[in-house]
């Protein structure tokens, strides 16, 4: 934990030598993400609802949903860059350090200027939050707080899942992006909006649902089964599979020797 | 005008060697395809007279934009032009005895249709044979359909026009990030990337489709599908003519004037 800390401040450090471009960039991520949050605003202006969920209740969705992602990508974002490591023969140093590999790829990146991203979460999720109708007491607000904790690491063993993939392949795999950022930009809306089939599959293969909208109901007072608080807690057996298939890709990694 | 052309080629045989990216990159589009057309069937199921175009039509809408997707991208740019531009190395590029417009334009163009080329192929294939409302269904006619491709062929040299404005941008700015994500997401809202246009409120519609973006995707997409006939055929083409010269006169002008007052950084 200390050794993390000492990782993190050296990056701050580092993001903090140029700070006009560092703000600058800070703006330029905040604009990126507007878009959806527009599609989603103007599709409001003509429809009233979506599978039952109104409008401030898809923002609650949406905005809990960014968080996840925003704060899984905050701290495992060296698994991006994983690909481009393998390649340069960079990993090779990570290997010979005795430390877990998982944790040093972790530490390999922080990219600062990401808040920005996290900025439009952090404004919508208020605004949802006292617009959505949901009655908080303890319990609802601990639903929420194991939502986005458990949403977090779900997307981070997602992004460990999709680096795994390129000891086999040493590029980088745009099919990833299905996982991590389809989840992400689809699971804006609850995920039983998609029909059955794809319900079924947000929740008993990559268990996105578990995260978002079982919990979702229970906070909307749709279910009262004190069971959905938990569920986003569930959802991080699917870090077992991504971090076995990460072993097993290192086992397989043969050096590019360059 | 030969010397573009190979511009072009060079480019263009280069982006096909990485085939199996575009490959894996099918299967992206097709998730993203569905996902996209399953939550517009939640809107439809709740309230179909709130529908500004049919079912259909849109679900015909998204298939078109997944497979022309490399054609508009908005963040299909040619990035080592953004370094050049930041590392001095633009220099070389202004040695050459050719239009620096010309060569940047040939080689964006290039690499948008390769890629295309590759990428929109398999969702030709199986996107039609979908179940009815679902899949992409034919043009509205003939006439729909060559208005289309020459509506497609129009937007699409909008597109790289823009593009142009952009990297030119970079000589005054010299920082890209910001002007990049800046375009990249005007881009993406204002052609009908994340919703189509006729799905705006009214007042806001009428504004956005005079603007050069509704000249990209939008105008293509919606002549195809029948949704833009008529008169106002006629004036979509034409505004998407008058946007395609103004767009290249002022990237003509950016390069004139960042030619005069460039200074090179670095040695």
């Amino acid at each position: 934990m200390r050794l993390y800390r000492k990782y993190f401040g050296i990056h701050l450090k580092g993001a903090m030598q140029y700070k006009a471009s560092f703000f600058l960039a800070v703006f330029a991520q905040a604009l990126v993400t507007v878009n959806v949050f527009l599609g989603i605003f103007f599709l409001f202006q003509r429809f009233h609802k979506i599978g039952g969920f109104t409008y401030s209740q898809v923002l609650l969705c949406y905005s809990v949903v960014l968080l996840q992602f925003y704060i899984a990508e905050f701290f495992a974002r060296g698994f991006d860059r994983f690909p481009v490591m393998l390649g340069n023969g960079q990993f090779d140093r990570i290997l010979v350090r005795p430390r877990n590999t998982v944790f040093q790829v972790l530490m390999s990146r922080f990219d600062f200027a990401r808040i920005g991203r996290v900025l439009q979460a952090v404004v919508l999720l208020p605004y949802a939050i006292a617009t959505a109708g949901v009655n908080w007491d303890f319990w609802k607000v601990l639903t929420l707080i194991f939502m986005i904790l458990g949403g977090a690491l779900l997307f981070a063993a997602i992004f460990v899942l999709v680096a795994a993939c390129s000891f086999f392949t040493t590029e980088g795999l745009e099919v990833g992006n299905i996982l991590s950022d389809g989840g992400k930009e689809h699971g804006k809306y609850p995920w039983s909006v998609y029909g059955k089939p794809v319900l079924f599959f947000t929740t008993f293969i990559v268990p996105y649902a578990l995260t978002q909208y079982y919990p979702l109901l229970y906070l909307l007072g749709q279910k009262t089964n004190p069971l959905y608080i938990f569920l986003p807690l569930l959802s991080t057996w699917f870090m077992i599979p991504c971090f076995l298939f990460w072993r097993v890709g290192l086992r397989h990694y043969k050096s590019t020797g360059s | 005008m030969k010397k573009y052309f190979s511009f072009f080629r060079l480019r263009f045989v280069t982006s096909l060697q990485y085939r199996i990216a575009a490959l894996a990159g099918l299967s992206t589009q097709f998730v993203w395809g569905a996902l996209l057309i399953l939550a517009y069937r939640a809107f439809y199921q709740a309230e179909p007279e709130a529908f500004p175009m049919s079912f259909q039509a849109t679900a015909t809408y998204v298939w078109l934009q997944q497979a022309l997707l490399a054609l508009f991208q908005p963040w299909g740019f040619e990035n080592d032009i953004f370094e050049s531009v930041q590392s001095g190395t633009v220099a070389y590029e202004l040695c050459r005895p050719v239009s620096v417009y010309g060569m940047w334009f040939s080689r964006t163009a290039a690499r948008r249709i390769s890629s295309v080329l590759l990428r929109c192929i398999p969702i030709f294939l199986i996107a039609p044979f979908l179940p009815a409302p679902y899949g992409l269904a034919g043009p509205a006619g003939a006439p729909a359909f060559f208005w289309a491709l020459f509506s497609l062929v129009l937007g699409s040299l909008v597109a790289v026009a823009f593009v142009q404005i952009v990297y030119f941008s970079t000589f005054f700015t010299i920082a890209t990030e910001g002007v990049r994500a800046l375009s990249a997401s005007l881009v993406e809202f204002l052609q009908g990337a994340v919703i189509p246009i006729p799905f705006l409120p009214d007042g806001v519609r009428q504004v956005v489709e005079l603007l050069p973006f509704a000249s990209m995707l939008n105008a293509p997409l919606r002549i195809y599908s029948g949704d833009i006939s008529g008169a106002f055929l006629y004036r979509v083409v034409a505004l998407q003519l008058f946007w395609l010269l103004a767009l290249v006169l002022v990237g003509k002008l950016m390069e004139r004037c960042a030619m005069k007052r460039t200074v090179l950084l670095g040695g």
